[in-house]
């Protein structure tokens, strides 16, 4: 069996984001999750690059991981041309493929990100749709938005948008034969494997917990409070 | 400023086709700022007598699941291969995206062809047994904010209004926010590069405004992706916006202006949002600064209706900017549907003043 190191090197983003680390920390001092999580990029490179098993199983199945908001500003200031960004994006993949990702609150959070965007590109063809959108899950959306989704139909009207109609234009409604590209090429290409992947071993979490499927959704989504709210 | 910086901007000047270009749309910017693209279509066709196609079949370039880590590269790269290949069909060469976060996905893909030649074999192959489609790399692909940059001057001479404060003949203080993924990831692929990104402040400049350089005018908007995308993890997304808010603060910007639309929502909504949690606002008078997409701004400054751009969907009210620049307004038709149907009014938010 190939060790962890040897499958993160299989991933070509591992091979662009690791080059040759000097630790020099510049990483972390451009990065915003390191400004409000614990997390520290340099840290990561230098445990990937040291290549110590346990030290990478290890960070497979930590928070750590997950806490990076992939804005690539690290990309632009290594000194040394690496990304510690895309070491990121393999250990995520690997985690996600050995079923490391459930040992971590974070990583367990996939499944909720799988149920939305994931699922809204297959159902849309958008990543994001304002039928899905509402300001009890997205409270920052405001009154405004409470007053565009009630009144959606004469408001796009009005802007001129293609809303649900079989046209080009603004959140027209993606035609079928494009839904089953997406549908085909996700299947194609492992996204489908991995949404299956995401699946089973959140029921097998989900069940540790004593969640069902919906209560263990809310309580990825909403964060620990709700949980609480749930065990009461 | 500009003059000691602009031997460094040249270095970073890119191709930018002349027309004739295929429209990639962007899922953040069609649901948040519903008006925002076809003005964008309006301005090119009609201002600018450019051709630019908007296809039906296309879809979501899936750079949302992408950096969230959901879906895999080699899915986002054949669906990036399915975009070109409808181009292909519908006769185009030059490829222009309405996103940042796409745009970081095309440019990313299209370099990875080029540095490991199997994985173009791959999504080739891939893309040919899911679809039966072949595709040709675009001769050009820019963001669309790219096409306003190049044709700024043109759009200029238009113009009705100009970015100077009506009341006291001032410039107004304009904050570029750039997107990460627009320059960051590549730098010879973004206007100025990422150290001195020029696609917006070029608009400023010419335009008529005067540029803010606040300490933290390069830091990241806060989306993060699966920081935002989950309500646990959101904090992240508003601090990070907070920290640039409290640093533009001091130099009491009119306006600031964002190129990728994500960034465009939550400069927009974390002002709202701060002023629920801490009582606090950013501009004049209890106001939020507007944000604005640049062809937002366009359209405002070549005389469109702000009311039949979209303007009344955005959270911050943009009344106060509307006034400094001599824009006249109905109140009345800001919140009305088609053949001027009185909807209501939003709720008005706790803190943040709005009209």
């Amino acid at each position: 069996m190939a060790s962890l190191k040897e499958e993160l090197l299989k991933d070509i983003r591992f091979v662009e984001g690791l080059k040759s680390c000097i630790n020099c920390g510049v990483c972390t001092a451009i990065c915003p999750a390191a400004r409000f999580y614990e997390y520290d990029p340099r840290m990561i490179a230098d445990t990937v690059q040291k290549g110590n098993e346990a030290e990478i199983e290890q960070l497979l199945k930590s928070d750590t991981i997950w806490f990076c908001g992939e804005c690539l500003s690290c990309k632009t200031r290594c000194p040394r041309g690496n990304t510690p960004g895309y070491i990121i994006q393999a250990l995520r993949a690997l985690s996600i493929e050995k079923g490391f990702f459930t040992e971590s609150e974070q990583g367990q959070k996939q499944l909720a990100i799988k149920r939305t965007v994931g699922e809204h590109i297959l159902k849309y063809g958008y990543c994001v749709y304002i039928d899905e959108v509402n300001t009890e899950m997205y409270p920052e959306q405001g009154p405004v938005w409470d007053w565009l989704k009630q009144n959606r139909q004469e408001v796009l009207e009005r802007l001129g948008t293609s809303y649900q109609k079989d046209r080009s234009g603004t959140l027209r409604q993606i035609p079928e034969e494009s839904l089953n590209d997406l549908q085909r090429i996700f299947d194609e290409t492992g996204a489908t494997e991995r949404f299956e992947k995401i699946e089973t071993q959140s029921a097998l979490k989900a069940n540790e917990l004593g969640m069902n499927r919906e209560a263990y959704f809310d309580y990825l989504y909403n964060g620990e409070k709700d949980r609480n709210n749930e065990k009461r | 400023m500009k003059n000691g910086k602009n031997p460094m901007w040249e270095a970073y000047q890119k191709e930018i086709a002349n027309d004739n270009y295929y429209f990639a749309r962007s899922c953040i910017r069609q649901n948040f700022f519903p008006a925002a693209e076809d003005l964008y279509l309006k301005i090119l066709r009609n201002e600018l007598g450019k051709d630019i196609y908007d296809d039906a079949r296309q879809t979501t370039c899936t750079g949302i699941a992408y950096h969230s880590g959901i879906i895999p590269m080699e899915t986002t790269m054949t669906v990036v291969a399915r975009q070109f290949a409808l181009m292909n069909e519908a006769g185009y060469e030059n490829f222009v995206c309405s996103c940042v976060t796409s745009f970081g996905i095309y440019a990313e893909m299209l370099e990875t062809w080029k540095h490991f030649p199997e994985k173009e074999k791959e999504t080739r192959e891939a893309l040919k047994r899911a679809t039966g489609m072949t595709f040709e790399i675009p001769k050009n692909m820019v963001h669309a904010s790219d096409l306003v940059y190049k044709f700024r001057k043109e759009i200029a001479a238009k113009a009705k209004f100009r970015l100077i404060n009506k009341q006291t003949g001032e410039p107004l203080k304009i904050v570029d926010h750039i997107g990460c993924h627009y320059a960051k990831i590549f730098p010879e692929k973004g206007i100025g590069g990422a150290e001195f990104p020029y696609v917006l402040a070029g608009l400023i400049d010419d335009w008529g405004g005067a540029q803010v350089d606040y300490p933290e005018r390069r830091h990241c908007c806060g989306f993060g992706f699966r920081q935002y995308l989950l309500k646990s993890n959101r904090g992240y997304s508003v601090s990070n916006s907070k920290k640039k808010f409290d640093s533009m603060k001091p130099f009491r910007p009119d306006l600031i202006i964002a190129n990728c639309p994500g960034c465009t929502f939550f400069l927009d909504r974390w002002q709202y949002v701060i002023s629920e949690m801490e009582g606090k606002t950013y501009g004049e008078n209890g106001y939020g600064i507007p944000v604005l997409t640049y062809e937002e701004l366009a359209g405002l400054l070549l005389g469109y209706n702000p009311w039949d751009i979209g303007l009344q969907v955005h959270q911050v009210a943009v009344e106060p900017l509307l006034d400094k620049l001599g824009i006249e307004n109905k109140p009345e038709e800001k919140y009305s549907g088609i053949n001027g149907l009185d909807l209501g009014k939003p709720g008005m938010p706790n803190t943040l003043k709005c009209y």
